[in-house]
This record gives structure tokens, C-alpha cells and sequence, in this order.
């Protein structure tokens, strides 16, 4: 039959293709943030040869060189990339679950929770560390079921979801706001890390437990990537291709709002990443299979430049969080305008 | 052709299912002629939805069950469930940017594990589905470019990549105009002959129900109310119980299967009835 061997040609070949794009966007993303971690290893106030930055990352000691780039920018870089990840992988698997770009963990109030939950631990319990991130983990959690719980009436449409998490998100923040005006010894640097996110001061012993959560929490996404995708097709489709929604969604959940709460407790809810790394990554790749990889390697991407637009490339210095709300500001509102033109209700 | 000759069993009993507190089916039994098309019609709201979405376990029963080869669907695992029952769902999401040959492949799903990549036991399933539906010929458009009615082709194609015994729809042809409409359940019926495939829909439309179903199933209030041979359910005395509609029913003289003339209080050439 030869329409059969011609069309089965034909799609593999179509897959093919699909699958070359994919591995070069993410090859492209890769390099980007290879990039953008050497430059904010070697160029900030000061040059630093390129042949010193891998010395002091060889180990070495490098006189001049391995405190500004071993204790300063070493810490700084490798935060904002995995922060950036964290963001860009959980905030995506939010968008695909609940098939709406509006429904991402920083706009419907997780971020929010996971914030205001910090800093409550370190504010008014005067915890540290892991106890912090803990907390963060289980606020997130938590504020999930209350804008699900909220939303719920007879199933959880994501209109009403995404209002009710707005709703929720805005209490949170005055929350965070009210505690940080009552904190003993008023720091600004530290009070903008918890409004807009932030990397300064970012110290080293911060880097090891965030990998961690990475690891576990992104590894739980990516061990449902399949199923994720599965639910793209709409719930009912993608039950009757074998998907278990309902395991599907506690994975996912748990999985988002860890890697989102983990990363918020060490660098603040970095405005509009989660949100805006999807999108990005979808029309990077196109329309084919798990967007969790691609997203988040623009979330690392969009953390790295921002925080290096922030400190070197704007007049004045200002947190990572500043550059990318600026960023994702716009396109929450044409997200908000061509909805609305459509005519549906949100 | 691997789904063939071998036809899977689905029994419903004493079923009652529904949303929220109220039950919408209360106490079905059907049982499903394997081998054959089955339609279900009935008015709104009489629950040929709710029984589409229990039989393919997308919702709990309240009571009751749905039998699949004589073993509960509720104790299957999803993969394999899904390797046996296909089902299109009334509005099914196609992701932007998504190609036809990547669509069709999402119906691979229950058949590859965590582990198993992609075989070319799956490039072939698909390139069948492609064919059987007359969609290979659009195999790397966009689904988002594509007419109502070669989206609809493409579904039924990614249903058919499933390869499944048993195929459930949730009305195929609305939103279809009426020549898409026949070619819809003219490929369902080239299914059906040359597969074996098992087909059970829900239908708008009495007549075209009539024509191309092998056994017609008639819901009301939650229960089936009728089911049999279209000759013998679609008549004058069941139409006004189903739907409380006057009529005649007269011989199709294109089918020769029952053809249902709806009596209204206008446009009426006498006083008939």
C-alpha cells in the first residue's frame, strides 16, 4: 500500500522536524544562559579575564579575583539561574494544568503565600535557612487549596480561579507589606526582596538547597511531563487517553508550588517570571510536546539578564524583580485586552 | 489492523450517576450490541452525556456498573481501559500551534509506558489513522488552520491511533454542516465493517440516528426508555413519550430505515395528526 508508506514518510519526517526545532531552541536557551552566567561571572564593576573566572572556578586561588567572582557573583549567578528555572518550570506547569497563560502561580497567589509566609518565618519567628523555605513550601500549598477550595463549585473553572487567586493574591501582599513595616530594623534591600524579588546579597550556602528542590520537586513535574501534556487535549480527553486527572493534578500541584515557594524563599516572589516563561517558551518551540524544559530555560534566561540589566545596564541599581515586572507588565495587559476581545468573561 | 474480529463486551447495570446531588441517570441498564454502531437519542437534559462520560468512567457511578468483558471499568487501570475504550468528547482541545500528524499521535498515549519511547509500531498506527480518515493529505497543517469538518476527521483519526475495540462519541456532527455530517458517519460506519469496531454515539439528529445506527437507544428522564432495531424505536407513540413531539414516521425511501416528519402548529399543508 503505498498512500500507507508515503504518509508514514510523511510523519515521520513532520516529527522529526518537530523534534530538530525543539532540541535547537533548547540548545539556543542553553547557550543564552551559558552566556549570560560567564558575563555575570567576569563583568560587573570591575573586568575580570575569563581566564581568572575559571581559575577561581577551577578552585584556585586568584589574587583580586576569588572573592568578587567566588563569593559575590559565583552565588549571584547560580541563584538566578536556578531560581530562574524554578520559576519557569512551575509556573508553567500551572498554565499548562489549568490551560490558561493568567493562571500562573505568581498572579493567583502562590508566589504571594509563599512570600508572606517568609516573611513572617524571618520576621517574626526569626527563623533562617531551611525553616524558612519550609514554611514557604507549606504556605504555597496551602493558599493553592484556599483558591481552590474558594473556586469550587461543582468543578473548578479557571475564570473563577483565577479571580479568586487575584483576590487572595492582593491580601497576601498587604500582608507581607503590613509585617515588613512592623519589622524591628527596617531594611530596604530586604523589604524589596519580598515585594519584587531580588538576588543581591545572595550568599552561597543559599545555592545547595535550592538545587535540592530543583531536583526533587522538578523531578516530580518532569516524571508527569507526559500526562501534563495529555491534559492540553482538555480533562475529558486526556482521561480517555489513560491520563489519572486527578493523581495528575496532585503531582503537578505539589511539584509547581514547591519548586515556586522553594525558589521565593531565597530570592522573593521575582515579579511576572512564572508567568511569562511559557508563553515565551511555547512560541519558541511551537506547539509540541512538554513546554517544562523549554520554560524553564527562559525563566533562567529572564532572571539572568534581568538581574544583570538591573545592576549594570539601567541608570541606578535595581533588583532583578523591578526589570521583569517591567517586562511582564505589558503582556499581562495584551493578555487581559485580546481576552476581552474575544468577549469571554475574564 | 490489529483491532479486529474480536469484539469487547460493555454492559451497563443498574446505573445512576450524576453531578453535584442530583442523580441524572438513575438505575440504566443497556447493554451494548459489541460488533455494531449503537445510537443514543433522547431529549436535552435526559442524560445521553452523563451515560456517554460513566461509560468511559469520567465519572463515578453512584450506584451501579459499567462492565467491560464482564470486569468493572472502576477496577481497570486507566492505560489499559484506555487501550481498550476510546471516547470523543463533545468539545476536545486542540493546543495552538499543534500539527495533524502530532495531534493524532497524542492517541498513542495509553500505549507507551514512562519508559517506552516511540516505536514504529506507533508510526504505523497513526499513518493508519491518518489514511482510513482521508487526512494524510494534511498530515503537517496546523490544526488551528483547518475546516470544522477536517478538524472533526483529525479527532476521529486520533481516536482511531488509540486503537481501541470500543469507540464512544458525544455527538460527532454538531457544529458540522450536513454534508460533513454524513461523511462523518459514513468513515464511523467504513469503521465499524471493516474493523469491528464497536461504536456507540450520542446523536442530535433522530433520522440520521435511524439510518446509521444498527441499534437505537432511547433516553428519557435519566433512564433508557426504549432500545431495539431503529425500525422499532423510532415510532410515532415513542417520539411523543421521548419527546412529547406529535409526528408521522414514514419509510425512508433513500435508506429504507424509519424517517421521523416532526408536527408542528404551523407550516403544516392540512390539519394532520
Amino acid at each position: 500500500m503505498t498512500q500507507l508508506t508515503a504518509t508514514l514518510d510523511a510523519i515521520v519526517s513532520d516529527r522529526r522536524h518537530r523534534a530538530r526545532r525543539r532540541n535547537l531552541a533548547v540548545g539556543l536557551l542553553v547557550a543564552l544562559i551559558l552566556a549570560l552566567f560567564l558575563l555575570t561571572l567576569s563583568l560587573g564593576q570591575s573586568l575580570t579575564p575569563p581566564e581568572d573566572v575559571v581559575r577561581v572556578l577551577l578552585g584556585q586561588q586568584v589574587p583580586g579575583a576569588s572573592f568578587t567572582v567566588g563569593q559575590l557573583r559565583l552565588p549571584r549567578a547560580s541563584l538566578s539561574l536556578l531560581a530562574g528555572l524554578c520559576f519557569g518550570m512551575g509556573g508553567v506547569a500551572f498554565q499548562v494544568m489549568l490551560r490558561n497563560p493568567l493562571a500562573s502561580p505568581d498572579i493567583i497567589g502562590i508566589s504571594s503565600g509563599a512570600s508572606a509566609a517568609a516573611v513572617f518565618a524571618i520576621v517574626v519567628l526569626s527563623l533562617k535557612g531551611p525553616a524558612v523555605s519550609v514554611a514557604a513550601v507549606v504556605a504555597g500549598l496551602g493558599v493553592a487549596l484556599l483558591v481552590y477550595g474558594l473556586s469550587f463549585r461543582n468543578g473548578v473553572a479557571g475564570t473563577r480561579l483565577i479571580l479568586v487567586g487575584i483576590g487572595v493574591s492582593a491580601m497576601l501582599e498587604s500582608f507581607v507589606a503590613y509585617t515588613l513595616s512592623r519589622a524591628p530594623a527596617w531594611d530596604l534591600q530586604e523589604a524589596m526582596r519580598w515585594l519584587t524579588g531580588s538576588v543581591n546579597g545572595a550568599k552561597p550556602g543559599d545555592v545547595l538547597p535550592l538545587l535540592l528542590a530543583l531536583l526533587v520537586f522538578g523531578g516530580l513535574l518532569a516524571s508527569r511531563a507526559r500526562d501534563l501534556d495529555a491534559l492540553r487535549l482538555g480533562d475529558d480527553m486526556a482521561a480517555a487517553l489513560g491520563t489519572g486527572i486527578a493523581r495528575t493534578r496532585i503531582a503537578v500541584i505539589v511539584g509547581a508550588v514547591g519548586l515556586i515557594a522553594s525558589a521565593t524563599a531565597v530570592t522573593g516572589p521575582i515579579a511576572f517570571v512564572a508567568f511569562l516563561s511559557g508563553p515565551i517558551a511555547a512560541r519558541i518551540v511551537g506547539g509540541s510536546g512538554s513546554l517544562l524544559l523549554p520554560s524553564a530555560l527562559v525563566g533562567a534566561v529572564l532572571v539572568l539578564a534581568g538581574d544583570y540589566c538591573g545592576q549594570f545596564l539601567l541608570p541606578g541599581r535595581y533588583p532583578v524583580g523591578v526589570v521583569t515586572g517591567a517586562l511582564g507588565a505589558p503582556y499581562l495587559i495584551f493578555l487581559i485586552v485580546r481576552v476581552n476581545r474575544r468577549g469571554s468573561s475574564l | 489492523m490489529s483491532a479486529a474480529a474480536h469484539s469487547t463486551s460493555l454492559v451497563v447495570s443498574g446505573l445512576s450517576a450524576g453531578y453535584g446531588e442530583t442523580d441524572i441517570l438513575q438505575g440504566l441498564d443497556l447493554t451494548v450490541p459489541p460488533g455494531r454502531i449503537t445510537a443514543i437519542v433522547g431529549a436535552n437534559a435526559c442524560g445521553k452525556s452523563t451515560l456517554l462520560r460513566a461509560m468511559s468512567r469520567l465519572i463515578q457511578p453512584r450506584r451501579g456498573q459499567v462492565l467491560l468483558d464482564g470486569k468493572s471499568i472502576h477496577h481497570l487501570p486507566s492505560r489499559q481501559l484506555a487501550r481498550q475504550l476510546g471516547l470523543l468528547p463533545q468539545s476536545p482541545i486542540a493546543p495552538e500551534g499543534i500539527t495533524v500528524a502530532d495531534l493524532v499521535s497524542r492517541g498513542r498515549h495509553p500505549h507507551q509506558g514512562l519508559f517506552s519511547g516511540w516505536t514504529r509500531a506507533d508510526d504505523e498506527a497513526v499513518a493508519e489513522a491518518l489514511v482510513t480518515t482521508a487526512t494524510d493529505g494534511i498530515a503537517t497543517r496546523l490544526v488551528d488552520e483547518l475546516s470544522g469538518g477536517q478538524r472533526q476527521r483529525v479527532w476521529i483519526a486520533m481516536a482511531l491511533a488509540q486503537q481501541t475495540d470500543l469507540l464512544l462519541l458525544d455527538e460527532p456532527t454538531t457544529f458540522l454542516d450536513i454534508s460533513h455530517q454524513i461523511e462523518v458517519l459514513d468513515l464511523l460506519t467504513d469503521l465499524n465493517r471493516a474493523r469491528g469496531t464497536t461504536i456507540v454515539m450520542v446523536l442530535h439528529d433522530l433520522n440520521l440516528a435511524a439510518r446509521y445506527a444498527d441499534y437505537l437507544v432511547a433516553m428519557a428522564a435519566g433512564r433508557l426508555h426504549v432500545s431495539g432495531k431503529p425500525e422499532d424505536v423510532l415510532t410515532e407513540s415513542n417520539v411523543r413519550e421521548v419527546f412529547g413531539l406529535e409526528s408521522r414516521v414514514i419509510t425512508d425511501p433513500t435508506s429504507g430505515r424509519p424517517l421521523m416528519l416532526p408536527i408542528g402548529r404551523h407550516g403544516m399543508v392540512e390539519a394532520a395528526g
